[in-house]
């Protein structure tokens, strides 16, 4: 048996912005973690992958990133993704300053 | 300085209509990213974790006032008010806008700046000795044949797509200032009786596989230099990898064919091109040697310097950390740390850019450069001067004396911008500054080398660091390998790794066990850390590092 399908979201970086971004279940762009779609069926997540990667007038580079969900929303498993979520450490500037 | 052409204003005007035409065309859709993304690249624009980044040339490290000004007002008008400057003598903007970008690229173009072949697979800008045209130990100006080699490489036909990025440094002085044994070819400018030749080293390069240079040529006539090189990139272009990324810079090319091989192909090639250069070329460095004539030196007293080294204990530590030697007796090369404690390292303010430009204007000839040490450089200041500049320089919140101490660390932008990174070495870096400024003890260890990169690029120059520290992802944890023993200078030597890493908690004691360790075991206060590494090795170091019973014991 393959490995069990962990949840996870659609993030990449807005084209005009280069800011990070995430897919809502309505298939709009957030940039706010807690309101991405956490996908947990892989054949789902594969689908919705293809088609955002279609979407280059609006977004580059997008993959599927591991969170794990939590009771305000999904939340990072990696330190990247943590990094990606909330901006520089050295100053507030990106996401974190924009809250 | 040197001046653009009518030539080369065209060239990048040009060079700048058609890339805000690809923007366009990538924003209303009709570039792919696949497309769009190397021609975004050949005019220096990435994209990181959290935002475009732009990255400025400044070749061979040299500004004038007007440009520092114009930085600043792109750091202030398009970025977040400052830029950060890094070790291969360029400054990187980290947050632009896509749309914003040939704009800024347009104002850079107003001052004679560009971000052209700042990334790819092309000849990179060309670095060279800071302190060139300044330094008292130096035995040619290595601008001039840097600017040549600039001219030449920059959209050569032939080099466009390389097998990958070459880069290309120059020295004028023994002293090695600009890391010539770690580019894909570094030049040496050396003196025989009356006659200047060029030592040249080819193969050199960190990244994951690190490699000191060879010597292909010991002294190569200065009216060969170019047609040496275009046979060196030449030979390599053809032989190069181009199967495999992490095996296709030249340095892996040297290492699988060795050195006599690469010379041989190089002497064949040579002879084939050397007839097809012109003469031009010489006619042309004669015109750009002109350009870097040195600055009328004022003759003056010095008395106000002395005046101030001999009653003001902060300028004194200032000037006995922060002034090299010029080659006029009344005159000083001022390095302006980026590094106060706590600081992002490299990183300047909009307004310190323009305090640095005020005082290069009033004090300094006009002149600034840019090092790779990550500091900004008044190369050419009058001793009586100096007092006024560090009042300036304080103010401004640039007095920092800490050049070649503990603190004046190498940083790359690591996780915190970077998107290849695997750990973050900014914050590492700001710890350690605070962490010695706290235990005062920066002046007592004295000459200290710590160069910190957040991935196995070695963008940080981790490799040649006294302390190299090497930030990775160990299981999802941020983990830091070290290195010790690395040196950048004349004679180039890579780091040695110590062991098992450290995590992000428990780097900063270690590097403080080490240095301890050193304080404990050196013969004298003259005897520097890496001399005392080499005549110890890594023994001492290791039991400091992993084994703290027997490292308490020996206290
Ligand atoms: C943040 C965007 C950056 C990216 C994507 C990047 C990427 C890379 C990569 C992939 C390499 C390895 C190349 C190879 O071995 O073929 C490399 C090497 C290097 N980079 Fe960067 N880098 C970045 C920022 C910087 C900065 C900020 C500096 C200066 C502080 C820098 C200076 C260097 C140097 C000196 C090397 C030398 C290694 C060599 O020549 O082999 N880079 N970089
Ligand atoms: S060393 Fe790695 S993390 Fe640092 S800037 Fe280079 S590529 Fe990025």
């Amino acid at each position: 048996m393959s490995r069990e399908f962990t949840p996870k979201v659609i993030t990449a970086n807005a084209l005009l912005e280069g800011d990070v971004v995430y897919l809502t279940a309505d298939d709009s762009w957030t940039r706010d973690l807690s309101d991405a779609d956490v996908l947990t069926d892989e054949a789902d997540a594969d689908l919705r992958l293809l088609s955002a990667q279609g979407r280059a007038s609006e977004v580059v580079g997008a993959y599927l990133a591991n969170v794990s969900p939590d009771a305000d929303g999904p939340r990072p498993t990696h330190f990247r993704e943590e990094f990606r979520r909330t901006g520089p450490s050295n100053y507030f500037h990106g996401k974190q300053a924009a809250r | 300085m040197y001046r653009y052409s009518e030539f080369d204003s065209a060239f990048v005007a040009t060079r700048n209509a058609q890339f805000r035409a690809q923007v366009a065309r990538r924003i209303d859709g009709s570039l792919t990213e696949d497309e769009f993304k190397p021609l975004r690249l050949m005019n220096g624009l990435y994209l990181q974790l959290h935002a475009y980044m732009l990255r400025v040339a400044i070749p061979y490290g040299t500004l004038n006032s007007t440009q520092m000004r114009q930085l600043a007002m792109i750091a202030q008008r398009w970025d977040k008010g400052y830029g950060h400057f890094t070790t291969r003598q360029n400054i990187q903007y980290n947050w632009p806008d896509l749309r914003d970008v040939p704009d800024m690229l347009d104002a850079l173009a107003e001052v004679q700046m560009h971000a052209i072949q700042t990334s790819g697979n092309t000849i990179r800008n060309v670095t060279a000795d800071h302190f060139a045209g300044a330094a008292a130990d130096e035995v040619a100006d290595p601008r001039p044949i840097a600017e040549l080699i600039r001219q030449w490489s920059t959209d050569h036909p032939e080099f466009q797509f390389l097998p990958r990025k070459f880069k290309v440094a120059v020295t004028g002085s023994p002293m090695d200032r600009a890391v010539t044994k770690a580019h894909d070819i570094g030049l040496r400018i050396v003196q025989r009786d009356a006659e200047i030749g060029y030592q040249v080293i080819v193969g050199g390069g960190l990244g994951r596989t690190p490699m000191i240079g060879k010597i292909l040529h010991e002294f190569l006539p200065e009216a060969d230099l170019l047609p040496y090189l275009e046979a060196v990139v030449s030979v390599w272009n053809l032989l190069g990898r181009r199967d495999n990324k992490f095996k296709s810079r030249i340095k892996i090319t040297v290492h699988e064919h060795g050195i006599e091989d690469i010379k041989a192909r190089v002497s064949q090639r040579f002879a084939v091109i050397k007839p097809t250069f012109s003469g031009v070329d010489q006619q042309l460095l004669g015109a750009i040697r002109a350009d870097f004539e040195a600055p009328q030196f004022r003759k003056a007293p010095t008395h106000h310097f002395d005046a101030a080294y001999n009653g003001n204990a902060l300028f004194r530590a200032w000037a006995d950390t922060n002034l090299s030697a010029h080659r006029h007796p009344d005159y000083a090369i001022v390095t302006i740390s980026l590094k106060a404690h706590g600081a992002t390292p490299g990183d300047a303010s909009a307004d310190q850019m323009r305090v640095m430009a005020d005082l290069a204007e009033r004090f300094g000839h006009d002149e600034l450069r840019v090092s790779h040490e990550q500091n900004v450089i008044l190369p050419h200041v009058h001793k009586s001067d100096l007092p006024v500049v560090h009042t300036a320089l304080r103010e401004a919140g640039l007095g920092t004396a800490n050049i070649g101490l503990i603190s004046d660390i190498i940083a790359c932008p690591g996780m915190d911008y970077c998107a290849l990174a695997t750990a973050r070495s900014i914050p590492i870096a700001q710890e350690i500054a605070t962490r010695f400024d706290a235990l005062k003890l920066e002046h007592e260890i004295g000459p200290m080398k710590i160069k910190i990169s957040g991935c196995i690029n070695a963008c940080g120059h981790h490799h040649v660091g006294h302390i190299g520290i090497l930030g990775l992802d160990r299981a999802g944890v941020e983990s830091y390998q070290i290195t010790l023993g690395g040196d950048g200078a004349a004679d180039a030597q890579l780091g040695e790794r110590t062991g098992p890493g450290f995590s992000a908690d428990e780097i900063i004691p270690a590097i403080e066990r080490i240095v301890r360790a050193y304080l404990a075991h050196r013969t004298s206060p003259d005897e520097a850390f890496l001399d005392a590494y080499k005549r110890l090795g890594l023994a001492p170091f290791k039991d400091a590092l992993y084994d703290q019973a027997s490292a308490y014991a020996a206290e």
